[in-house]
């Protein structure tokens, strides 16, 4: 696979490290009243879309940047490529 | 229609003219007492188990394509109960029993083969893991050996011991592992469920679950509504996208495992072996070819293929500890759709739906559960509680702490 | 002319005289042979046996779907199994041998399979060798195995190396007939970035193998003129011998080049094959068409061929398998070789053609509205039998049949990624579906369009477009005159009252079988396949896919589409296990990562160990040592009397900068880092989200916005990625940077009682380095050697006074032998890791052992460092029930009641008087070595409530080992369990 890094253009996927389901971005807040259930959603449960799925893959053979890669996953097609970093600040994360 | 000696040889003489259909090709009916959606090895074994173990009858198999088609036909067939932890230990050596009686039990060769299972040993903290291993499968009941370098060269003369990057330093063995024809037992559980009244329906893929006031009560399907008692889903790498039409979200991701057989070779490996530096493992089969496999591609897939990468990464890894296999060639390769949990251990449990069952979360281990899996499914769908060796696989483990986390790897499902 | 078949002509150099030998005896063949052609030349038609029935075979095909004449090329190490005879290029002295028959090929004992049929049917293996039970495992599946399989391996290793390469590309074309060079042509003329990659060493594809004409040239000619063509430009780069073996993901094509394989060995300094990864932006599927046979009675035997193959050994390689030659056909294309071998002066006895209406001919007698009835010919064809039109049998001498049953178009490469051809009636054929691997184009014969006008016109129609896509403008380029016959076929896949015919030649499936597998309700195709094997042998089902679903749509009263499709899955034909690979094999299996004091290590004699890529110093020998426990056990005691040196370079150190940097930490750990002073170092113990513990190390603050984090060896990686991950993706507004040190830094431990007396002689004076002005824990940069920058940490692995010092890495070889030196009238000592592992273990330190992935901070009895006050990964999952149980595993040490019993790790733990099962199991030992300091074995050791459990004795056992013994559970802290030697 190839993925059109935003800042370096296209590589090959096998110079990245996957992670998982974006929402992992959103991570629940410490201190709700309900975190200990919030972090087992997050921790645990997956949509595991067979569409279009937002995950994290980190450029570890790269400029270790984190992207958010929205690929098809019954057809490896991606669709866009963003750098985490904008993804979280857009989803609200700061420090 | 048994098979026998004497109907093999009538049948051979007489044109084999007499040979019946493996099992019918069912017409759905309005209602059942059990559906189970998913004809893999799995859905199979738990219809058979139910009619035969635990008497259960009006028993249906819904199967969105032919029966087989999925995990039970795309793997590497091996069969093993070499787990560490209490939680997995216990069912993968019931299930192994299982295997050690299946023809007779189906009368159906399913050619289970126990010509051993081989982990190979390359550090000193690789071999302390493996000893507390092959104590916790002995502990268990089962069968282990620690190997030494020697006894292990004697096996396999082949293997890469002058000038390989990771030296080996011993072995890990479970003389009873080894490899089934994986198609004929989707074929053997099959036939026998058939024979013991099961409706096994091809072509019916289900579109939904009806469910009322909390309670499943049959599923929609591309053949029309099936009523039932009880829903029993068991589709492997497809759990997530049949679940969510409870509206349920699963511990699960769906990732693609890339298999591989060559061309077919006069016998040089005797069992079944695996690289414990790399991702590589290996068996003959009785026709001749070499089946192997590595690692998943690691990223989630519905695609049922897989990329270039993996397939050079386990070659290297063949190639590492056979350097003769450079000239064998590469036949074929295939993907199947895993369901990799979150701590690499399956669910056989209840949902918090009445009348609605999961199975899944087999990660690429499902093939040497499947008469276990069916077994303590079926123990699970008749008395609604689970099967004394499948008391682990709970949704609930996650929210508990109680992870059976083999590998230590945690909530990250490519990991497992 | 050498050999009894060679005719006229062909493309082969007669001037270029090759001996040969199959199966031990010398023949001659030419330069440009293949070794089938080279044999049929001398009139050898039989070459191999079948899989099962080991029916004598001979080779069917001209090309890369051969079923048939496979052998074992080559001897020695470089044996190569399963070779195909009908691929494999002639050279000076190769030497090949038949295989899968004993004793010999035309006397093959395994034949009387063959005499046993009626027993061997399709599934009859799942149907019996049941009894007795235990039969299957002891006798049955040995003697199944050793009849099973084809060729042999060498059984040792490949002499050969092989290598890969990445290329990059506007447009692969894939295939160079007609179509191929046709899209070649144009895309290379306008510019574009062209590779043309062919299995075949010499481009043309099948304008080799015919005789019409392109405008006024051969087509052999005009092939040669387009290749010197495309050879000029510089932006083409032409493949030959290099086989697409498959379409992945968003452009890229695996390419296996066979770059010696057409040598007796490679030349010096050569690969044997390279697999290319070819990035292409758009690819055109040239791959031409495969004919297929038709099923009739005895259809197996050697002489039994393709007819487009027996026209191809005519026209290329000027031999023909026999001086009679009969045509058996359900189209025109029969014809074309039925005139083909007229005009080499072959003679065509008959022309058998299925369709009533069949064309006439002045050169051939045909028999319109034949069928084959029965062959003859126990090792190669004599005679066949017509069933005539009107009745009655026609007997036919003959010693080569050719058959046509139409063609397939080559649509592999299209279903790599699961998408499905399509049925065509009007070439009764699967052509490419619509859901093709994305940016491919198939043309020409893969596309269905089978005249040589048809496949020059859509190559260079599909370059155009491809170009378009990419903004190219590709000029049309002059295409010559060529034949532009129809196709006219009338289907007829199988004689259906055979009684033994085969679908499958290689794996035997005959049409009985197929039918068989439909009694039984193995109906899908892949049932079908999966119950018969059909299409499961080393040519993929080219040859036998389409027959096998006819057949079956046929008794299953259904349309062939609607059977189902062929699949294909990579690769397109069968790989060298070694070209995957490539390089990565024997020591240079993975990268070897080496520390700075390794050459200086290897000089001093140390055995090195493998810890993930790296070589570490396990122990550095002494003379007169003979077991390494002498070694180690010296180590460790100097070390602990006087000083002693170990690199520890391999632990990750990641550098953390930025106004935030002391609240990521926080972050990170479960400890605190906000209050660290600057100049102080603090373990930290890193938690995975779920609570569990991800790693430990170090953090030192250099400055008020400046860490170093060190990590262990094995988590390097994985921790400064999971950094990353909290940084860029948790809290991305904190201001805050990463970097990886680890290879930046050669850093020493420096350990025990005169270990600060002796780095005195090394840092420089300026630095006062005493105990009051650099306690415990400091940290801070200092210089050594008279102004080398360096930074030094007062932390201690082994529990000794000690330190750890770290220079830029190109000074860590120069930095332990300077530290050696100054070590001297200490009696300095290395120290390699096991010495480390002995002296952390009798520290009760936790390593890559104990931080299992399983293991929580209340494991290690570290559960009060999980600070609540605080935001910090996996502080919320860790409150989880099950990580907090009453009798939760706890580390703790362990002493063998009899000092000379071993405590190893691996062992588990039973609570003595208690049954010895996994319902007792109280633990496990994770770490295990014998301590020269208390004179015995001891262990650290995960025990059930192991912190309220000092004193007890419990059972240590290792069934798998065979050890059963008493142990005493003590603290971890085996020495100096108040940390005094620390702080001295």
């Amino acid at each position: 696979m190839l993925i059109d890094h935003p800042l370096l253009g296209p590589r090959d996927a096998s110079e990245f490290v996957y992670k998982g389901d974006a929402s992992l971005i959103n991570r629940p807040d410490w201190q709700a009243e309900d975190a200990l259930a919030k972090f087992i959603d997050y921790g645990y449960l997956r949509d595991n879309p067979a569409s279009d799925h937002r995950e994290l893959w980190f450029h570890e053979q790269g400029d270790r940047s984190w992207l958010v890669v929205t690929r098809d996953t019954t057809t490896h097609e991606i669709k866009s490529v963003e750098l985490a970093r904008d993804v979280a600040r857009r989803e609200g994360r700061s420090k | 229609m048994n098979y026998s000696g004497f109907k093999v040889i009538k049948e051979a003489l007489t044109g084999h003219r007499g040979w019946g259909p493996a099992w019918r090709d069912a017409a759905p009916q309005a209602e059942y007492d059990y559906v189970i959606i998913g004809g893999g090895g799995h859905g199979l074994a738990t219809a058979y188990y139910l009619a035969r173990e635990f008497r259960q009858s009006r028993i249906a198999v819904l199967e969105k394509g032919w029966i087989g088609g999925g995990n039970v036909g795309r793997n590497t067939t091996i069969i093993r109960s070499n787990y560490l932890l209490d939680g997995n230990e216990p069912f993968y050596e019931f299930s192994l029993k299982l295997w050690e009686g299946l023809e007779q039990e189906l009368n159906y060769n399913a050619m289970v083969s126990q010509r051993g299972i081989l982990n190979l040993i390359h550090s000193d903290a690789q071999r302390d893991a493996f000893i507390r291993r092959g104590n916790a499968m002995i502990l268990n009941g089962a069968d282990a050996e620690l190997l030494s370098t020697t006894r292990i060269r004697d096996r396999y003369p082949f293997l890469n011991v002058n000038n390989a990057r990771f030296p080996i330093k011993g072995g890990l063995a479970q003389h009873r592992g080894g490899t089934v024809r994986h198609d004929a037992v989707a074929w053997g559980y099959a036939r026998a469920a058939d024979q013991r009244g099961v409706d096994i329906i091809q072509n019916c893929e289900v579109t939904g679950f009806r469910i009322e006031n909390g309670t499943c009560t049959g599923v929609e399907t591309a053949r029309g509504f099936i009523g039932a008692k009880k829903v029993a889903a068991c589709v492997a790498g497809s759990s997530s996208r049949l679940m969510q039409k409870a509206a349920m979200r699963l511990p699960i991701e769906s990732h693609v495992l890339q298999a591989f057989v060559s061309e077919g070779l006069k016998p040089v490996l005797p069992g079944v072996i695996t690289f414990g530096a790399g991702h590589f493992y290996c068996s003959q089969s009785d026709k001749g070819g070499l089946v192997f496999g590595g690692d998943i591609d690691g990223y989630n897939s519905y695609a049922q293929r897989g990329n270039l990468p993996v397939v050079e990464d386990v070659c290297e890894g063949g190639m590492a500890i056979f350097p003769m296999l450079g000239r064998a060639r590469l036949l074929r390769s295939w993907g199947g759709i895993m369901d990799m949990s979150m701590d690499g251990s399956p669910i056989i449990d209840r949902t918090h739906i009445d009348g609605l069952y999961f199975n899944g979360g087999w990660c690429y281990g499902g093939f040497k559960a499947t008469p276990a899996s069916g077994f303590a499914y079926a123990h699970l769908l008749a008395t609604d509680t689970p099967h004394e060796t499948a008391t682990a696989y709970r949704f609930d483990r996650f929210e508990r702490g109680r992870m059976i986390d083999e590998k230590g790897m945690g909530n990250q499902p490519n990991l497992h | 002319m050498t050999g009894s078949n060679r005719l006229e002509g062909g493309l082969i150099d007669r001037s270029k005289p090759l001996r040969f030998k199959f199966d031990g005896i010398g023949y001659s063949g030419f330069e440009g042979d293949t070794l089938a052609s080279a044999l049929l030349a001398n009139g050898v038609r039989l070459m191999g046996r079948s899989f099962k029935y080991h029916r004598p075979r001979g080779p069917m095909t001209a090309g890369s779907e051969e079923p048939n004449a496979i052998v074992e090329l080559r001897s020695g190490a470089r044996k190569e199994p399963n070779t195909r005879a009908t691929t494999a290029e002639l050279y000076e002295g190769l030497t090949a041998n038949s295989q899968n028959r004993w004793p010999s090929l035309k006397w093959d004992a395994m034949a009387v399979n063959d005499q046993l049929s009626n027993f061997f049917a399709a599934g009859f293996y799942y149907k019996t060798f049941m009894w007795p039970a235990a039969f299957w495992e002891k006798v049955y599946e040995p003697i199944i195995r050793k009849a099973a399989g084809l060729g042999t391996l060498s059984h040792k290793p490949d002499p050969d190396s092989y290598d890969k390469g990445f290329l990059h590309c506007d447009l692969l074309v894939i295939g160079a007939g007609p179509t191929g060079l046709a899209a070649a042509l144009t895309a290379g003329r306008a510019g574009a970035q062209v590779i043309l990659a062919d299995e075949d060493h010499l481009p043309g594809g099948r304008l080799n193998a015919e005789t019409f004409t392109l405008g006024d040239q051969t087509g052999a000619d005009w092939a040669a003129a387009a290749m010197a063509e495309l050879s000029s430009m510089p932006n083409v780069r032409v493949m030959t011998r290099s086989t697409v073996i498959g379409a992945f993901d968003h452009g890229i094509y695996g390419v296996v080049e066979r770059v010696s394989d057409h040598l007796p060995e490679p030349l010096p300094g050569k690969p044997r094959q390279i697999l290319w990864r070819v990035y292409s932006k758009r690819a055109i599927l040239a791959a031409g068409a495969t004919e297929r046979p038709i099923v009739f009675e005895n259809n197996d035997r050697p002489g039994i061929m393709l007819a487009s193959a027996i026209r191809a050994y005519a026209n290329r390689w000027g031999t023909t398998p026999a001086k009679q030659v009969a045509i058996f056909t359900n189209n025109d294309d029969g014809h074309r070789t039925a005139s083909d071998l007229v005009a080499k002066g072959v003679e065509v006895v008959a022309v058998i053609d299925t369709r009533t209406d069949a064309p006439g001919s002045d050169l051939y007698d045909v028999i319109a509205g034949g069928e084959i009835d029965q062959t003859w010919g126990r090792l190669g064809l004599t005679r066949i039998e017509v069933k005539m039109p009107k009745g009655g049998i026609r007997r036919i001498t003959c010693g080569a049949l050719g058959v046509s049953g139409g063609w397939n178009p080559n649509v592999h490469l299209t279903c790599h990624q699961r998408g499905r051809p399509v049925w065509n009636d009007a070439i009764s054929a699967f052509v490419p579906g619509d859901t093709l691997p994305p940016g491919m184009i198939p043309a020409g014969a893969a596309a269905g369009d089978f005249s040589t006008h048809g496949a020059l016109v859509s190559g260079r129609k599909a370059a155009q477009e491809a170009l378009a896509d990419l903004g190219i403008d590709a000029k049309p380029t002059d295409l010559p005159q060529a034949e532009d016959a129809p196709v006219r076929i009338t289907p007829f896949w199988h004689v259906t009252r055979a009684k033994r015919a085969w679908v499958d030649q290689q794996n035997d499936v005959t049409a009985k079988d197929v039918k068989l597998a439909h009694q039984e309700n193995f109906v899908s195709v892949e049932h079908l396949k999966r119950y018969t094997t059909l299409g499961m042998a080393t040519d993929q089902g080219k040859t036998s896919n389409m027959a096998g679903l006819a057949i079956m749509a046929e008794v299953a009263g259904k349309s062939i589409p609607e059977v189902g499709t062929t699949m294909f899955r990579p690769p397109y034909t069968p790989t060298a296990m070694g070209v995957f690979a490539g390089r990565s094999r024997d020591e240079t299996f993975r990268p070897t990562r080496k520390t700075p004091s390794h050459k200086w290590a290897e000089e001093q004699g140390a055995t090195f160990v493998e810890a993930g890529l790296w070589l570490r110093a396990q122990w550095f020998p002494k003379p007169g040592e003979t077991h390494w426990r002498e070694s180690v056990d010296r180590e460790v005691t100097q070390t602990r009397k006087s000083v002693g040196i170990c690199d520890v370079t391999t632990l990750g150190k990641i550098d953390v900068q930025g106004t935030d940097a002391a609240e990521f930490l926080n972050r990170v750990y479960c400890n605190g880092f906000a209050k660290l002073a600057v100049g102080k170092v603090r373990y930290g113990l890193m938690l995975r989200e779920d609570g569990i513990v991800m790693d430990d190390g170090t953090a030192a603050r250099l400055a008020e916005d400046h860490f170093v984090v060190t990590t262990t060896t094995a988590n390097a990686v994985p921790v400064y990625r999971h950094m990353e991950f909290v940084r860029q993706c948790l809290f991305p507004d904190m201001d805050v940077q990463l970097i990886s040190t680890t290879e930046a830094w050669a850093q020493f431990a420096v350990a025990g009682p005169n270990s600060r007396a002796l780095l005195q002689k090394i840092v420089d004076p300026e630095f006062d380095i005493s105990n009051d002005a650099f306690p415990f824990m400091a940290c801070g940069a200092v210089t050594v050697c008279g102004g080398l920058r360096a930074r030094l940490f007062r932390i201690s692995f082994s529990g000794e006074l000690a330190f750890e010092i770290a220079v830029p890495t190109r000074y860590g070889d120069a930095l332990i032998r300077r530290l050696m030196q100054a070590g001297a009238e200490f009696d300095v000592v290395p120290y390699g890791t096991e010495a480390l592992g002995v002296m952390r273990i009798e520290k009760g330190h936790a390593t890559g052992n104990e931080l299992n992935g399983t293991i929580t901070a209340l494991n290690l009895g570290m559960d009060r460092m999980v600070s609540k006050k605080k935001d910090s990964i996996g502080s919320v999952l860790s409150e989880r029930e099950g990580l907090n149980e009453a009798d939760a595993l706890k580390l703790v040490g362990l002493k063998p009641v009899n000092p000379d019993h071993t405590v190893p790790a691996g062992a588990h733990l039973m609570t003595k008087g208690t049954k010895v099962s996994a319902a007792n199991d109280q633990g496990y030992v994770t770490s295990a070595c014998y301590s020269p300091n208390l004179g015995c074995h001891i262990a650290l050791a995960y025990l059930k409530s192991g912190d309220t459990r000092m004193g007890e004795v419990i059972r240590l056992v290792s069934p798998l080992t065979g050890i059963d013994h008493d142990v005493e559970v003590v603290s971890a802290h085996f020495v100096d369990p108040e940390g005094d030697r620390l702080r001295a």
